[in-house]
C-alpha cells in the first residue's frame, strides 16, 4: 500500500499500466488531447504513449465507436472514450446492434472493446449533460457493464474491461472523481471472476447500489449505526450480467432490501436489484417490502430548486430505511 | 466506361448504353476464365436460394445480387486473404468473391451448425475471415465505421493490408458514411469504400432520394480519390479498384469505388419487386438484363477466341453441379445444439 489514490488517478493508472503493458491498447475518444473533457482521469497520456495511441477523434460518435469495433475485430484492444453518456447515445447502433451481437449472431469472435462512458451531472447542466443510461444499456445481452464505486475499482475495472474478449462499457462517474483509497500495485484482473462485494456487513437492512449510489448507501450506513441500526451495503460492480446471489444471500438475513440507482425507476436497475431478490425468496423471508429509491421519472432540471429535489442524498437513504425498519 | 468529375451518372445509369462486349485487352486468358467462373457461381449460388426460399426451405431475409456479380469479383481480384472485408445485407456476392465456402454459406442460410457463422445468423451474416471476409450485417452502414477501424487496425500492422466497405446507394443516405469518410481522410487510412450503386434502396429509385445519381460526391467532398465506373464491367471494375487499393497499399490513403450496376431481383427474395418498386418498370428490367455483366464478359472471350462455347457449357454445368452438392450436404447438416442459444453470447471463459 501507499499514498491514497483518488477515483480519477485510479483511472488515469488503469490507462497506464494498460499502455504500458499490452501493445494491443490504445484510447481513441474526444477531448483525449485536452484535459477539459476529460480531467485527471487522462492527464498527459498522449504526451506519454503517443498521439498514434491516444487519439483524438472528431465530432463523430458512431464512427469513433464503430472504428474501435472494427480495430477489436483484428487484434486490437481499443478503449473508446465518450466523455458524457448524453452523446454516447449516437453511438448506440455501434453498441448495442454490433458490438453486443457480433459474437453471437456471427458465431464468431467478440469485439473485445471497451467503451468509456462518465456520469457528468449537477451544476444546472441540465437534460442533455446529465443523463446515467446504464440501465439502458444493461439490458442488452452480449455487453458487459461495469459501474465502479471505489478508486481500486476504477483502476482495476477498467483492466478488466479492457482485457476480457467481450465487448464492456466501463461507466465512471464524476462526483466520485475526488475519491481516495489506499490500494496495492496494479496488475492483470479477470472481469469474468467479478462478483458484487460487500463493503460494509449489518443484520437489520440490506443496501444495494453501484457507481454513486454506493457513496450514498455507504454514508447513510453510518449514519444509521449511530442510531443503533447495522445496515449491509453491497456493491454491485458489474450490472450485466446481474448476479443477484449477494443481495438474496444477504436478504435472507436481514429481511430488508432497499435498492438505490442513479438512474430512473421505470424498468431501471433498481426494480432488477428487487425482483432479483424476491423471485428467489419466500414471502416470509421479508420483514418490509422492498423499496427502491431512484432519480424521479423526469429529465434533468437546471434550476437550482429543482435540481436540489432531483438528486437522492443520503438523508433520503436514511428516511427510507427508517420507514422500513418501523414497518 | 469511366465517368470523372459530375454530379450525374448521364450514361452510366441508362441500360440501353453500354450493352456490347466487353475490352479485355491485356488480360490473360487464365486470369479472365476465373473471373468469369467467379461471377457465374455467385450468379448460379443466389439463382439456387432463389430456390431455397422458393420452396420454403430457407426462411431468412434473403437479398439476391444478380446482375451485380461483376463488383465483388472486379474488386476481390485485387485483394488478399489477410485484407479486411465487410458486406451488409446483400453479401452473397461478396463473401464468395473472395472464395467463401459454398457449402458453408447454404448451411448458415438454412440454419446449421457447420454454416459460415454456426447457424447463428442466416444469409445476413456471413463470416469467413480465413478468406478476409470479416462479417456482414444488415443495418444499413454499419459496417462502414467498422471498416474504417479495420484499416486502422491494417495501419498500425503495417503489412500493406487494406480494408474494404461494401456498400449501397441507399447507405449514402446515413450520416454515419460521411463520418466514416471523414476519419479515413484525416487518419488516412487504407481503405477502399465500396458504393454498389444499383440506384434503388429497398424499394425507392435513388432520384426519389437524393438530389443527384451520383454517390461519389461525398467522396470529393471529404478530399478523397474517387472512381465512378459501369459496375457491369468486370475489367472497368478491377482496374479502378486495382489503382485505388495500390494507392491505399503503399500510401495508406483510402479510396472510393462507385460502381453503377442494377439488381434483377427484388429487395429480399427471389421476385422481382416490379409491383412494390417505385418507378421499377418492366422494360428498364429487361434492359439491365440485357447489360448482362456475365454475357459481355463471356462474349469478349469467344470472340477473341479464349473460350468457346463448349468451354462455357462446360464451366456452367461444373459450378451448377458443386451448388448442387454443397445444398444437399446442407439439407443434411445438424442445425446448432440449443446450448448455443446462451452459450455464444459471451466468450468462453479463459483456462475453462
Amino acid at each position: 500500500m501507499s499514498a491514497p489514490v483518488s477515483y480519477a488517478e485510479g483511472i488515469l493508472q488503469a490507462f497506464r499500466y494498460l499502455l504500458g503493458n499490452y501493445p494491443e491498447v490504445f484510447a481513441i475518444g474526444q477531448g483525449l488531447w485536452s484535459p477539459w473533457y476529460v480531467g485527471a482521469s487522462m492527464k498527459d497520456l498522449d504526451k506519454e504513449f503517443g498521439q498514434a495511441r491516444v487519439i483524438d477523434t472528431p465530432i463523430s460518435e458512431l464512427a469513433t465507436t464503430g472504428a474501435a469495433i472494427g480495430a477489436s475485430l483484428n487484434g486490437y484492444r481499443p478503449i473508446v472514450i465518450h466523455p458524457r453518456l448524453d452523446f454516447m447515445v449516437l453511438a448506440t447502433d455501434q453498441i448495442v446492434n454490433q458490438a453486443a451481437k457480433w459474437r453471437h449472431m456471427l458465431g464468431g469472435r467478440s469485439p473485445a472493446v471497451t467503451i468509456r462512458g462518465i456520469i457528468n451531472r449537477g451544476g444546472e447542466q441540465g437534460a442533455q449533460h446529465s443523463q446515467a443510461l446504464h440501465a439502458w444499456y444493461a439490458h442488452i445481452p452480449g455487453l458487459r457493464v461495469v459501474m465502479p464505486a471505489t478508486p481500486q475499482d476504477a483502476r482495476d475495472l477498467l483492466i478488466a474491461a479492457t482485457l476480457c474478449d467481450d465487448p464492456v462499457l466501463y461507466i465512471d462517474d464524476r462526483w466520485l472523481y475526488e475519491l481516495s483509497a489506499e490500494m496495492p500495485p496494479p496488475g492483470p484482473v479477470d472481469l469474468t471472476t467479478q462478483t458484487p462485494k460487500v463493503l460494509r456487513t449489518g443484520t437489520d437492512i440490506t443496501f444495494v447500489a453501484a457507481s454513486y449510489s454506493v457513496t450514498l448507501a455507504r454514508e447513510a450506513a453510518e449514519a444509521l449505526a449511530k442510531k443503533g441500526v447495522s445496515a449491509e451495503v453491497i456493491d454491485l460492480r458489474v450490472i450485466n450480467p446481474l448476479d443477484h446471489s449477494v443481495t438474496r444471500a444477504s436478504v435472507k438475513k436481514t429481511g430488508r432490501l432497499l435498492a438505490i440507482d442513479g438512474g430512473w425507476q421505470t424498468c431501471g436497475l433498481a426494480g432488477e436489484i428487487i425482483a432479483g431478490a424476491v423471485e428467489d425468496l419466500p414471502p416470509s423471508a421479508f420483514r418490509a417490502r422492498p423499496q427502491r429509491i431512484t432519480l424521479p421519472d423526469a429529465p434533468a432540471p437546471t434550476s437550482k430548486v429543482l435540481e436540489n429535489i432531483y438528486y437522492p442524498t443520503t438523508e433520503h437513504v436514511v428516511a427510507v430505511a427508517e420507514q422500513m425498519l418501523a414497518e | 466506361m469511366e465517368m470523372t468529375d459530375s454530379l450525374r451518372l448521364g450514361p452510366l445509369a441508362d441500360p440501353t448504353q453500354f450493352v456490347g462486349s466487353l475490352d479485355i485487352a491485356g488480360y490473360a486468358g487464365d486470369d479472365l476464365k476465373r473471373m468469369l467462373a467467379g461471377m457465374l457461381t455467385i450468379r448460379f449460388a443466389e439463382e439456387a436460394v432463389a430456390d431455397l426460399v422458393e420452396s420454403g426451405e430457407a426462411v431468412c431475409p434473403c437479398h439476391l445480387g444478380i446482375g451485380q456479380e461483376a463488383i465483388a469479383v472486379g474488386v476481390s481480384s485485387v485483394l488478399r486473404h489477410t485484407d479486411k472485408i465487410f458486406g451488409n445485407h446483400r453479401s452473397h456476392s461478396h463473401y464468395l468473391a473472395l472464395g467463401g465456402d459454398l457449402f458453408a454459406m447454404y448451411a448458415e442460410i438454412l440454419g446449421r451448425k457447420a454454416g459460415a457463422s454456426q447457424g447463428m445468423g442466416g444469409s445476413m451474416h456471413l463470416f469467413a475471415p480465413d478468406v478476409g471476409f470479416c462479417g456482414s450485417v444488415p443495418i444499413v452502414g454499419a459496417t462502414i465505421p467498422i471498416a474504417v477501424g479495420a484499416a486502422l487496425a491494417a495501419k498500425m500492422d503495417g503489412r500493406g493490408d487494406v480494408a474494404v466497405a461494401y456498400f449501397g446507394d441507399g447507405a449514402c443516405e446515413e450520416g454515419v458514411l460521411h463520418e466514416s469518410l471523414n476519419m479515413a481522410a484525416i487518419y488516412k487510412l487504407p481503405i477502399l469504400f465500396v458504393c454498389e450503386n444499383n440506384l434503388y434502396s429497398s424499394h425507392l429509385d435513388i432520384g426519389l432520394r437524393q438530389p443527384t445519381d451520383s454517390v461519389a460526391r461525398f467522396a470529393a467532398a471529404h478530399c478523397i480519390s474517387h472512381r465512378v465506373v459501369e459496375g457491369n464491367d468486370l475489367i472497368a471494375v478491377a482496374k479502378a479498384a486495382g489503382d485505388l487499393v495500390k494507392a491505399g497499399r503503399e500510401s495508406g490513403s483510402p479510396g472510393f469505388l462507385e460502381a453503377v450496376t442494377f439488381r434483377w431481383r427484388g429487395h429480399v427474395g427471389p421476385k422481382e419487386d416490379i409491383d412494390v418498386g417505385v418507378r421499377r418498370k418492366p422494360e428498364i428490367l429487361a434492359a439491365w438484363k440485357h447489360r448482362d455483366p456475365v454475357r459481355r464478359l463471356r462474349e469478349a472471350m469467344v470472340k477473341t477466341g479464349m473460350l468457346t462455347d463448349a468451354q462455357f457449357e462446360k464451366t456452367c454445368a461444373v459450378i451448377k453441379s458443386a451448388i448442387a452438392d454443397a445444398v444437399e450436404r446442407a439439407r443434411k447438416a445438424p442445425y446448432p445444439e440449443t446450448a448455443a442459444l446462451l452459450d455464444l453470447v459471451y466468450a468462453p471463459r479463459r483456462n475453462q
